[in-house]
């Protein structure tokens, strides 16, 4: 029975031609989605997509799962309305960096501090790619676009410090490129109870092509990429000698075999550690003298706002007199006139 | 009973209760209405309170009032002016004069008359009452701050906590004077306060010196007696606007089988539809207080998209936030209540103040033709049935909708005779059922609806958005797609005119003016044209309540009528729409914009100048 209903990703797909521009990073997150939608095993009918404005946010209609493409922003607060309205939903939020740290900013920090179960997957490609490139939030200082062509004056945000700034309980980091390792955070993302953020480092082939090169270069991917793995030690590079220790509160490389280091000496990675340590100093780690952390970065446990809200109704529910409108409209003060 | 006490018989009264806005006024005069319910009066009232929680003691600006009128008849408004004003401090006598009845009867606390609150107050000599003109008033000064005092010197209480209950001492003393019962406020303090027995003693002794006061000294206060309004027999309770505009809105999903969510942010004076809301968890209510309004409207279209009957409450700067998710809602074509309790703007403008001069906003303020269906209520306690079918036209037609009331009616309360759910309308909302055959945006013929699916229904998954689409949800450019689809909008909110009443006339069926007004101002415009009647004169009232569409025999109705004057809150927005949708008439304005309602007075001048022209 079970086979007979099993899904595949073609159920997924919808008859909409795709339109991201040839060779647009956007391509490879859809397939990596559709492939961790089937292994979930959730009914079809119970995934619901939610975006913003922006080139990601045309995802939805590329799904043949509900979807709603919203307004600029506002799509983590729709899909909070939306997983409010029917916590047996698998909720999805597709967003940029554009919609979801900017004119979305402040419902993002709100949905990750809420803790609503919602998957929030956030293309960053660090430009505005809809409205033909302009710098974003995530653009780096003196970055040059049509609306910085003297180089940006202003600082990025991190997405990964502003989930954990929120109290975020889940982050995780990946590459469009690299279908396997998405589709498997991003099924872990679907599992953890609450509010998963996924920045996926996305590559704009027309407005910013290979601003990621760097990190996502095949060449290069063992020695600029640390792929995390819950209960294993931080080890990276070309020939796994390479680790990350923990030295006065900040993290420190060093090579397996060189000046008495040895594999135990290494970090072990926990994703449920609350406190937020170590994984703050993961998020923060970039080119050239650290590799960037990629995988599940951390999923602590904890109750999510729609599970609470379900909870809390019961409870009421359970001990209040007032079981319809008519006990209501009768409870309190009334009189009789004769 | 003393043969002393001069005892007044009236058919109705208006008591001012006024001090600092932390003197405990409100709950002074919404115990004292509550009473006068009870016993069969019909009132009406209206809470006036600054915008700062704790204003400067003793200022002007400080002052907070509380109005309430009651009578033996039928009572509709506040009262114009009050017959007796219950004053805490010099300060409360000098904001509320403009607002006393020439003539009458002044309470107040003659221990706080002193020359530091003759100074904060303003007054530029020692004798306020006669630098206000009200030396003919009836003034009776009572010693209350000392009288409190001396009531509770046993209960070890400090400075503060006694200073707090004087007010119980000033609504004791006028409960006597208005031979209200006892025993209801004394169970509200004790329910109140029930987990501090102290305080529930000491209020109680304070509220019995109050009554006693009145007793012992009736050689100086009047009496009055106002008797029970002769009123439809049934079960009545008191109800606040915003009250009734919740539970009208619990009341529909009942009715419509949904569950319902409310996506709010806190904002003077809508606050307390999401508070009344928020305390009914017990009907599986989903209240979301946001991080702002627009996600207060955001998330309320995710419910809608997902199922729930969705509503948003906020007043107008809130509604200016909302514009664009609002146009989203009209786009996608949801069912969604937007409550709008209008306050003074613009900007923030006057917060606790009442006003109707966000019309244009609600019927206009969206990018694009994005028309939606504006409904307004016109008393506290019809908010409920607005309420109701707001929710009902949303959900039979697939429209948003807004629903105009504002602070007066929000704040304002009224007896109402409790309706039976079994007696409310069916909703039915339009559910899909078919999956073989739904197409997200294929139509009813007669209504232009499209059918709702949400998330979890299989079979009818489908993907919606703020692009302009095709019958299938589909993003569709196409210049002809485009056109045929704004026009559609359009004409579904047109056709919901068939679940419009035909708009009524108070009074004869045709005369020499006719007054029209909408919303909030129901109560003040029957009062004057029930008085100008009285009067011989040929004036009616078409009041409404369906913005737009509005009922379809509008122009029958003013065709009847020589004159055509448009009251409203405002600078004329009605009148501009009236001038655009029934430009066949010439429209008389009577516009203002105090903060305040009308009265009856400055209307039946109005109106009798009209006349006369």
């Amino acid at each position: 029975m079970a086979e007979e209903l099993a899904l595949t990703i073609k159920d997924f797909k919808s008859e909409n031609e795709v339109r991201w521009c040839p060779g647009c990073g956007d391509h490879a997150i859809l397939n990596s989605i559709q492939k961790a939608m089937v292994a979930l095993g959730i009914q079809h009918k119970d995934y619901a997509v939610i975006s913003g404005i922006g080139c990601s946010s045309r995802f939805p209609y590329y799904m043949s799962t509900y979807g709603f493409h919203t307004i600029h922003g506002r799509a983590a607060a729709v899909a909070s309305g939306v997983k409010c309205a029917n916590p047996n939903l698998c909720v999805w939020e597709i967003t940029g960096d554009g919609d979801a740290l900017a004119i979305g900013g402040n419902h993002f920090i709100h949905l990750i501090r809420r803790n609503i179960d919602i998957n929030v997957i956030l293309f960053n490609n660090k430009i505005y790619g809809l409205t033909k490139g302009q710098y974003s939030p995530t653009s780096d200082r003196g970055f040059v676009t049509k609306t910085s062509p003297y180089g940006t004056v202003e600082d990025p945000f991190v997405p990964g410090q502003l989930v954990l700034g929120a109290r975020g309980k889940f982050f995780a980091r990946s590459v469009d490129n690299n279908i396997k390792m998405s589709q498997e955070i991003f099924e872990a993302a679907a599992r953890h109870k609450g509010t998963s953020v996924v920045e996926v480092l996305q590559n704009c082939m027309i407005y910013n092509n290979g601003i990621h090169a760097a990190i996502t270069d095949p060449k290069m991917k063992k020695e600029h990429q640390l792929m995390l793995k819950h209960g294993e030690p931080m080890i990276f590079g070309d020939n796994e000698d390479k680790g990350l220790v923990l030295e006065c509160g900040h993290l420190k490389v060093v090579k397996i075999g060189e000046d008495g280091v040895t594999r135990d000496d290494i970090l072990v990675h926990d994703v449920t550690e609350p406190n937020g340590f170590v994984h703050q100093l993961l998020i923060n780690m970039a080119l050239p003298d650290f590799p960037v952390a990629m995988g599940v970065i951390r999923a602590v446990e904890a109750t999510s706002y729609d599970e609470a809200m379900v909870a809390q109704i019961e409870e009421v529910k359970e001990t209040s007199k007032i079981k319809s409108v008519d006990d209501l409209l009768m409870s309190g003060n009334t009189w009789v006139v004769e | 009973m003393s043969k002393e006490t001069k005892v007044i018989e009236l058919e109705e009264v208006a008591i001012r209760f006024s001090g600092d806005s932390g003197d405990g006024m409100q709950l002074t005069g919404t115990l004292f209405s509550d009473a006068s319910a009870l016993i069969g009066n019909d009132l009406s009232t209206f809470p006036d309170y600054p915008s700062e929680i704790r204003a400067p003691q003793g200022t002007v600006g400080g002052v907070s009032g509380f109005q309430v009128q009651f009578g033996t008849r039928r009572v509709t408004t506040p009262g114009d002016y009050a017959h007796v004003l219950v004053a805490m401090n010099p300060a409360a006598v000098k904001a509320n004069a403009p607002f006393m009845r020439p003539g009458g009867t002044i309470i107040y606390d003659q221990d706080s008359f002193t020359e530091k609150n003759f100074q904060k107050a303003k007054f530029t000599t020692d004798q306020p009452f006669e630098e206000l003109k009200l030396d003919d008033y009836f003034k009776i000064p009572v010693p209350i701050t000392t009288l409190t005092r001396e009531a509770l010197k046993d209960f070890g209480l400090d400075n503060k906590s006694i200073l707090r209950s004087k007010n119980m001492f000033a609504l004791g003393l006028v409960s006597w004077m208005f031979n209200r019962p006892m025993d209801y406020m004394e169970r509200f303090i004790q329910n109140k306060f029930k987990k501090k027995p102290a305080v529930v003693e000491a209020n109680l002794k304070v509220l019995r010196s109050g009554w006693n006061y009145g007793m012992n000294m009736q050689h100086m206060t009047p009496r009055y007696i106002v008797h029970a309004a002769s009123i439809e027999h049934g079960v009545y309770r008191n109800i606040n606007g915003n009250l009734a505009t919740a539970w009208g809105l619990l009341a529909a999903a009942e009715k419509a089988n949904l569950e319902i969510f409310l996506g709010s942010y806190p904002i003077t004076p809508a606050t307390e539809v999401l508070q009344a809301l928020a305390a009914r968890k017990d009907l599986g209510v989903k209240t979301f207080q946001a991080e702002d309004e627009i996600a207060g409207i955001s998330t309320t279209i995710g419910a809608a998209f997902a199922g729930d009957l969705a509503v948003t409450s906020t007043s107008g700067p809130g509604l200016a936030l909302k514009s664009e998710a609002l146009g989203l809602s009209v786009m996608a074509e949801l069912p969604l209540v937007l409550v709008n309790v209008q306050r003074g703007g613009p900007s923030t403008g006057l917060p606790t103040k009442t006003e109707q001069s966000d019309l244009l906003q609600a019927l206009y303020g969206r990018n694009g033709e994005s028309p939606v269906v504006v409904l307004a209520a016109s008393t506290p306690s019809d908010c409920f049935n607005y309420a109701f079918h707001a929710a009902k036209i949303a959900l039979e037609r697939m429209v948003p909708v807004i629903l105009m009331t504002d602070g007066f009616l929000g704040n304002g309360s009224e007896p109402w005779k409790i309706p039976k759910m079994a007696d409310m309308p069916e909703i039915t909302p339009r559910i899909a059922k078919n999956a073989e055959t739904y197409k997200p945006y294929a139509r009813d013929e007669e209504t232009l609806a499209r059918e709702w699916a949400f998330p979890g229904m299989d079979g009818f998954q489908h993907r919606i958005g703020g692009l302009e689409k095709d019958l299938m949800g589909n993003v569709s450019h196409d210049p002809e797609n485009h056109q045929k689809m704004v026009e559609i909008r359009a004409e579904k909110v047109r056709r919901v005119v068939d679940m419009v009443p035909e708009l009524e006339v108070c009074g004869e069926q045709e005369g020499d003016l006719l007054v029209v007004g909408w919303g909030g101002t129901f109560g003040h415009l029957e009062s004057a044209v029930r008085e100008m009647r009285s009067l011989d004169h040929k004036v009616s009232l078409a009041h409404f309540n369906y913005i737009n569409p509005m009922p379809a025999n509008v122009h029958e109705v003013f065709s009847r009528f020589k004159k055509i004057v448009v009251c409203e809150l405002n600078m004329g927005q009605f009148a501009a729409y009236l001038r655009d949708k029934e430009p066949d008439f010439k429209y008389e304005q009577f516009n203002k914009v105090k903060g305040l309602p009308f009265t009856v007075h400055e209307l039946c001048e109005k109106f009798e100048q009209l006349l006369e022209e």
